[in-house]
């Protein structure tokens, strides 16, 4: 193959999500004021108390300024201009896949993620968010026989008024951040699940997100429930077409656990990161957060995030309960001109609560990769425990790896410990597994695989080998 | 199978000249030693020989069984069977031995065209591997020399031979770091594993390790030039003389050392 054709190839798989899909859009008015905000409320046939929530939020969104705190430099999103709702024309909710417009089906298809029940990875019940809309979740029925609801939120706002209403905005409150506020105002559809007592969800969740519209943002609210003795293991995975334009994705993730109740929640975000130059690419703002409201209950946090030009992104969680465990397992992986600066919150309130960050930071290319942690021991958290460990590798002379860890503790039986540690993969260590036969893109995806492995290993078994196929792509060339 | 004719090699970076005209063959069945003071260029002839990106042959060339390697990329020549002993071997943490050999393994077997070995499989085939080097078999779930003793270093490269079964063996300095028990064994390794069909090139400093693996030719490497060869009693001259008579031998062929 001559030098240009390899050189081509390795482009072209670099971001094999790229195709966009041509469907017809309903229309919808650009920018944003309260009118939009109603017309986003009606379309989906809102109760009055949603379309409060979304106006009351929209009030305070007004208000607030946009912060810029971070370790990233970017273009502001035009908000007046952001179409706000993306739906697909035809089609309203459906219950058959028949129903699907077969080329969105088709474009499920080509992520390699079938719609069709008995085509998909055994065990993984799917709902495929297309924009703005839920497409369509697989086996519903499977699991409403183990009494496990899991199905789109604007369903749930419809056919569980009581539990959204509950618990919506109880873990990030309207006007938690600009970007929550904004959400709160605007988002247009996610998935809930709700997960009763004493029950374990018989298969893994999973939602998979696809921006398709070219000047939509993309608005997920996701809201997951766990009651007493309950546990769930949900995965949501990101794609987006390449656009030169830079599009906006800002998702609010609420989770509640109850007494001995376990939620795990995995991400694989692989968001378009724009070119070389820094062109185009997804403004991936999110605010996830969980609660273990009751005692001895877990949430966990697995993040692999590959993709994005840009990611301000920190999954947390508020430890109430007594002897409640929060956990953050982070692989950031950023090449090119990608920025992220990515991280969590653990915020001890109970007493013997116990936390535990591992957060592995890749940067490639004129990148840049800030880890941001907090760890808050509040006064009443007796014995409570933290450990972070952070490590960050370089590949290549020219990006940057930073890491701004905040610790306070109000109380003196608090234990906190943080690691932190940085390497660069070198020309020796890719010579050394070159010499042993491995070409070059291999050699670095191993290097970069050991690396993770502690946090690739939280990863649900079906997604693992998906993962680090991922990151080997995402690093192919990376080095001269 | 190794011929290196008039080799001249700089440092990448600098252009400090390192080799300054090395000439070698190495034939097939044959084991060669070179030895040569600290700074000589041994190391260095190792390494290009396996493609090191650092450094870059300005005259000169190195064929392998007849064909110039100079444009092969280093996994290429690893495909070709040349194998590269690291002086120090690299780390690798959280990639288990396992992993890495195996994927090197089916890597080079591909390449070869051969059958490709299930991970089922490859445990079978490398248990005696294992057992050519003492090695106990915990040692393959441990991540590849992170957290290896210097002789735990040298004798996975060894190990590492014996599961990819090189043509040509670049030895370089295996010796150094080892205890005298670790020596017999990595030496016994070496000695069973060389046969007709494959050479070994041993870069040492030391004549001890020539007690245990006999050359059948000794090379002295000074100033970046090999200026004498010999059969194994060479090494014992060096060891009784050191390399000083030599080193006024190359200055009297006009060459500044």
């Amino acid at each position: 193959m001559s030098e240009t054709k390899a050189l081509e190839a390795m482009i072209g798989e670099e971001y094999k999500y790229g195709f966009s899909t041509d469907v017809e859009y309903e229309d919808f008015p650009k920018g944003i004021n309260e009118d939009v905000v109603r017309l986003i409320s009606q379309k989906k046939n809102e109760p009055e108390w949603m379309t409060e929530f979304r106006l009351k939020a929209y009030r305070a969104w007004i208000e607030m300024e946009e912060p810029s705190w971070f370790n990233a430099t970017y273009q502001k999103p035009k908000f007046d201009t952001l179409q706000y709702y993306s739906a697909p024309k035809n089609k309203p909710k459906l219950d058959s896949l028949d129903d699907v417009d077969p080329k969105i089906r088709e474009t499920y298809e080509k992520l390699g993620i079938p719609l069709e029940e008995q085509k998909m990875l055994s065990g993984v019940a799917v709902d495929a968010v297309f924009d703005s809309v839920s497409i369509f979740t697989s086996f519903k029925e499977k699991l409403a026989e183990a009494g496990v609801i899991f199905c789109s939120i604007s369903e749930a706002v419809q056919n569980y008024p009581e539990l959204v209403k509950k618990h919506m905005g109880s873990v990030v409150p309207i006007r938690d951040n600009f970007y929550a506020a904004l959400n709160s105002a605007v988002f247009s559809d996610g998935s809930f699940c709700y997960v009763p007592k004493d029950t374990i969800c018989p298969m893994e969740l999973s939602t998979y997100f696809r921006i398709n519209n070219m000047n939509s943002g993309q608005f997920e609210r996701t809201l997951i429930i766990a009651e007493d003795n309950s546990q769930v293991s949900y995965l949501e995975g990101c794609t987006a077409p390449m656009y030169d334009e830079h599009q906006l994705h800002a998702a609010v993730v609420e989770l509640v656990a109850m007494e001995n109740a376990e939620i795990k929640y995995s991400t694989i975000q692989n968001w378009y990161s724009g070119d070389e130059d820094g062109k185009g690419g997804i403004y991936n703002f999110v605010t996830k957060r969980g609660i273990c409201k009751g005692d001895n209950s877990k949430i966990s946090w697995t993040q692999l995030e590959t993709g994005s030009a840009v990611t301000l992104k920190y999954p947390s969680v508020i430890l109430k309960g007594d002897n409640s465990v929060g956990e953050f397992f982070s692989v950031a992986v950023t090449n090119k001109m990608q920025q992220a600066d990515t991280g969590t919150k653990m915020i001890h309130l109970g007493k013997n609560t116990k936390s535990t960050i591992i957060s592995k930071g890749i940067s490639a290319g004129r990148s840049n990769n800030s880890y941001r942690g907090q760890v808050k021991i509040s006064k009443k958290a007796e014995n409570a425990r933290n450990y972070s460990q952070c490590d960050s590798m370089l590949i290549g002379q020219t990006c940057g790896a930073h890491t701004f860890p905040y610790i306070e503790s109000a109380n003196p039986t608090g234990k906190i410990e943080h690691e932190a540690t940085t390497s660069r993969v070198g020309e020796e260590q890719i010579f050394y597994l070159q010499q042993r036969g491995l070409s070059e893109d291999d050699a670095i995806s191993l290097i970069v695989n050991g690396f993770c492995k502690e946090v690739l290993k939280e990863l649900p078994m079906e997604f693992a080998v998906e993962a680090n196929k991922l990151l080997g792509i995402k690093l192919e060339g990376s080095v001269g | 199978m190794l011929e290196i004719k008039d080799l001249h090699v700089v440092v990448e970076e600098d252009g400090t000249e390192i080799l300054k005209g090395v000439n070698l063959k190495v034939n097939k069945g044959e084991i060669h030693a070179i030895m040569g003071p600290n700074g000589s260029g041994k190391s260095t002839l190792a390494k290009i020989a396996a493609g090191h990106p650092e450094y870059e042959v300005t005259k000169g060339d190195i064929l392998y069984n007849g064909e110039s390697i100079l444009e092969m990329d280093p996994d290429e020549r690893a495909h070709a069977g040349i194998f590269l002993a690291f002086q120090y071997p690299v780390e690798v943490p959280g990639v288990t031995n396992t992993t890495l050999l195996r994927e090197s393994y089916n890597t080079i077997a591909n390449s070869r065209g051969r059958e490709e070995l299930d991970p089922l499989e490859f445990d079978d085939y490398i248990k005696d591997k294992l057992e050519l080097v003492q090695m106990n078999p915990d040692f393959l779930e441990r991540s590849v020399n992170a957290g290896f003793s210097g002789g735990e270093k040298k004798r996975n490269e060894i190990f590492q031979m014996a599961v990819l079964q090189p043509k040509l063996s670049l030895l370089d300095e295996t010796d150094s770091g080892l205890d005298i028990d670790a020596l017999k064994i990595v030496a016994n390794g070496i000695n069973q594993l060389h046969g007709e069909d494959d050479a070994v090139v041993l870069i040492t400093h030391y004549q001890r390790l020539l007690n245990y693996i006999e050359p059948d030719f000794v090379h002295v490497m000074i100033g970046g030039k090999i200026v004498k060869s010999g059969d194994k009693t060479l090494a014992y001259k060096l060891e009784e003389q050191g390399y000083d008579w030599l080193e006024a031998h190359a200055k009297v062929n006009g060459e500044a050392v």
